[in-house]
């Protein structure tokens, strides 16, 4: 295994360990009545943000209440994403190729779940109202997007990566790089 | 950028490919300000503005009046709530003006203001408003913008489908907010007997055509639904008064939830017409309850409050061709007549369509005597379709109420969606639409609710102010914007702050109020019966241990204005009689240490502080509008003497001139 790619390796892996300090993800509320928005953010192991009020505007519609205890992902979350940025770290010491797509793979799978999961999550909450809600427009569900904007009633929702996320991402990109990189001549212009 | 090979586009697709519907960040509403809003709403310093608005306080129970376009604030008009700064509900001649069945009750909530109406116009001698807590409705005259009348309402809860006028102000009503038991009958039941026990009442208040005395002519007892607003007919519609109703599932708890099921309540129907010949013919019954009738008298300047004792009603239900009800998606809040009084605009405040109704088709299913069932098994539900002109379609989340322009068209506010939008009457197509900041309840176009609008402005009364304005600490002036409905589009002009909150508000043109306007009350008209109307004739008396000071005010100078005798025990009433007679001439009264307020008397008016002193020593007393030059000047002190004392009642002014 080349420097270069123990290096990429390595970087990646410490851009992962800030998903530990740095929410993930965050979704937006944007009504002409908040001008100043509502943001729920979503970390690895928990939500934070203006959720209370979120919930008392969710519950006008019937929707569940959003609460921390209800995920069980955040129990696990912290210790799978904690033992796949070891592995990163172990396939940069051992130098060992075989762990290096061990631990790519295996982000690829904890990306594809995680975004699968919170899918289902959203789709739940958007369609499982209550039949006794006040507001009930026919046809209408409340799922937020997964990605991007989406109008929801008078509000417009947004599902957005956050610091942390963005930094996994680039982490996900450079151990994409480490793995399918090559350079041409010299690894000196990198290190 | 090689490394970045098409392998490394599994990962991203799969990502992309979860996604639902998706997209960039849909752009804001930009700001809708009206490139010459500076120019249309700027009244130069010593004109005119064009309009009266006449805003409810909401929670702080009075009316406030402001100058449209400018949105000048003129006066706060004290109506259900003391007010300190000029002694109304504290000076001897005012307090019985909040007198109830429940005692005096010196605050309320007042939602809606309504012009008095002559041919289905305003004309611009009475506003009344309602009291939603104590029910109430209240009579201000425009001419002296002084309220002169309160009435309050047996049977109900909280008056809150009021106080609408019929075309010719035949009539005022009041319908109740929370059904209850009727007075008459034992209250003390379980809660949950809601349906058995409760009822509603709807309250037609005669308004006298000349002098605009109310009196309670009848209620009608009706189904105990909760009563939101309503407005008369008008024209064709004449005889007929519409309510809304919501909580038709008579739910009695968690109403947020329970009174949100059914997918269609209710407009009610009232054929009013009928109802007062039904009255005239004696087919009434006399029900007792207990209702305070407080009347302002002009020329005493004095308020005397009687307590009734009963009311005729009509229960609804032995009466049939009374009441017929129009099924109204979802929970409605207003219920509009279009200026014609062909149709009628109700607003589901969860509903996403706004219904209008047609008058004649009204009368037609009427007259078919096809129904979609009936309510406590002898009230007629008429069939949604029969009775429906159109829905306008998509307008906008939670609209809640509408006024038009006389033009064919209509404004309605979206709460929910915050913001205000236009619809043409005959063919129900969106017009236009324009942001509100924030949540708007009620609206008001100039003259908007009668049968020929002004138009020109329109005004959106706001429940949410949040950044509008400079921050206040957690709680902040209400808000509401003018908006130009001269053209096509609609354009904002101007925002600015309101005392308490704007439920709900009536303009006029100024020149309909301007000239009735009262600059000040003539002297020799004043029937006060503490009246003093010259400085010779002014006097102190003891009664025991009352004491009556007969006091005058005129520049610069209280008379009189050294008085001794005064004891601990004693209740002293001040009565100052302001001698002056010229326009804008008050002076204000006040003693230190009064336990409720202080007096601002208008020229020609006599008013009374009731003072029961607490401490010997020197009082001093004093006029607090600052009158003249020399007001600093006016100025005098009592001399309070221990109980028991025999210092003797002496009062003066002018002896022991200085010597030099």
């Amino acid at each position: 295994m080349k420097t270069h790619t123990r290096v990429l390796i390595f970087i990646s892996c410490v851009l992962m360990l800030t998903a530990y300090f740095l929410p993930l993800w965050h979704i937006l509320l944007d009504a002409p009545q908040y001008p100043e928005g509502l943001e729920m953010k979503i970390w690895l192991n928990g939500l934070s943000g203006s959720i209370q009020q979120i919930n008392g505007l969710n519950h006008y519609i019937g929707m569940k209440f959003i609460s921390v205890d209800d995920f069980k992902e955040f129990r696990i979350l912290p210790y799978v994403f904690g033992a796949l940025t070891l592995i990163g770290f172990a396939a940069a010491i051992a130098r060992s190729r075989r762990l290096l797509w061990a631990w790519f793979i295996g982000l690829c799978l904890f990306a594809i779940v995680g975004f699968g999961d919170f899918y289902v999550w959203e789709y739940n909450y958007g369609h499982n109202l209550n039949p006794h809600a006040a507001i009930k427009v026919e046809g209408m569900n409340y799922q937020p997007p997964l990605f991007g904007y989406k109008q929801l009633l008078n509000f417009t929702a947004g599902s957005l990566p956050d610091t942390g996320g963005i930094l996994v991402g680039v982490g996900g990109l450079l151990a994409a790089a480490a793995l399918f990189y090559k350079p041409q001549q010299s690894s000196n212009k990198i290190k | 950028m090689k490394f970045l090979s098409y392998k490394l586009l599994v990962p991203a697709l799969a990502i992309l490919a979860g996604s639902t519907i998706s997209g960039c960040k849909p752009g804001k509403a930009g700001s809708s300000v009206d490139a010459d809003a500076a120019q249309k709403v700027y009244v130069a310093p010593g004109k005119y503005d064009e309009v009266y608005a006449f805003l409810s306080g909401g929670f702080s129970g009075q009316v406030a009046a402001y100058g449209i376009p400018s949105g000048r604030l003129l006066k706060v008009i004290p109506v259900f709530s003391q007010n300190p700064e000029n002694g109304y509900g504290y000076s001897e001649e005012t307090k019985p003006m909040l007198n109830t069945s429940h005692g005096f009750v010196p605050w309320d909530d007042s939602h809606h203001p309504e012009l008095s109406k002559t041919n289905g116009e305003d004309d611009g001698r009475w506003l009344f408003i309602n009291g939603n807590n104590t029910p109430r409705i209240a009579r201000i005259n425009l001419a002296t913008f002084k309220t002169v009348e309160i009435l309050e309402l047996p049977n109900i809860g909280g008056n809150h489908a009021s106080p609408f006028c019929t075309e010719n102000t035949e009539y005022v009503v009041g319908n109740t907010r929370f059904s209850e038991p009727l007075d008459n009958s034992n209250g003390d039941v379980p809660i949950n007997s809601y349906k058995k026990n409760f009822k509603g009442a709807v309250s037609f208040v005669k308004v006298d055509k000349d002098k605009g005395a109310m009196n309670l002519a009848f209620q009608l007892i009706v189904p105990p639904f909760n009563y939101d607003l309503a407005h008369a007919g008008k024209g064709p519609s004449h005889d007929w008064i519409f309510f809304t109703c919501y909580n038709t599932e008579q739910a009695n708890t968690l109403l947020e939830v329970n009174a949100s099921q059914r997918d269609k309540d209710f407009i009610m129907a009232v054929n009013w017409k009928k109802a007062e010949e039904l009255i005239a013919a004696g087919k009434g019954t006399k029900i007792t309850g207990k209702y305070a009738h407080n009347v302002y008298n002009e020329n005493t300047h004095t308020a005397t409050s009687v307590m009734e004792t009963g009311t005729q009603t009509l229960d609804v239900t032995k009466f049939p061709g009374l009441v017929y009800y129009l099924p109204c998606p979802k929970s409605p809040h207003g219920v509009d007549v279009t200026p014609d009084g062909e149709y009628m605009a109700a607003s589901g405040k969860l509903a996403a369509v706004i219904p209008v109704f047609s008058f004649k088709k009204m009368l037609a299913a009427i007259d078919k005597k096809q129904y979609d069932g009936m309510i406590d098994g002898v009230l007629p539900v008429l069939k949604y379709e029969d009775v429906l002109h159109g829905e306008v379609k998509k307008p906008g989340l939670g609209p809640l109420h509408t006024e038009f322009d006389g033009k064919g068209y209509a404004y309605t506010t979206m709460f929910v969606s915050s913001e205000v939008v236009k619809w043409k009457i005959d063919n129900l197509e969106i017009i236009d639409r324009i942001p509100s900041y924030y949540s708007p309840g009620h609206l008001s176009v100039v003259g908007g609710d009668s049968k020929k609008p002004f138009g020109k402005y329109l005004l959106s009364l706001n429940k949410i102010t949040k950044d509008r304005y400079l921050p206040t600490g957690p709680e902040l002036a209400q808000a509401c914007q003018l908006i130009d409905i001269t053209g096509n589009k609609m354009k904002l002009l101007l925002d600015f702050p309101t005392i308490g909150e704007p439920h709900y508000a009536q303009m006029i043109p100024a020149e309909k109020i301007l000239k009735n306007q009262v600059k000040f009350f003539k002297l020799e008209e004043n029937k006060n019966a503490y009246a003093t109307k010259s400085e010779k004739d002014t006097k102190v008396v003891r009664n025991g241990n009352r004491v009556d000071v007969y006091m005058t005010a005129i520049r610069s100078h209280l008379a009189p204005d050294n008085i001794e005798g005064i004891k601990i025990g004693d209740e002293v009433y001040v009565h100052v009689t302001n001698l002056e007679q010229d326009w804008d001439v008050p002076h204000g009264f006040a003693i230190k240490g009064a336990n409720n307020a202080e007096l601002l008397i208008m020229p020609g008016e006599t008013c009374t502080l009731k003072w029961t002193p607490g401490l010997v020593g020197i009082v001093p007393f004093y006029c607090t509008d600052f009158c003249s030059a020399l007001h600093q000047e006016m100025q005098g002190y009592f001399r309070v003497s221990p109980a028991g004392s025999n210092v003797p009642v002496k009062f003066s002014i002018g002896e022991n001139p200085v010597t030099q």
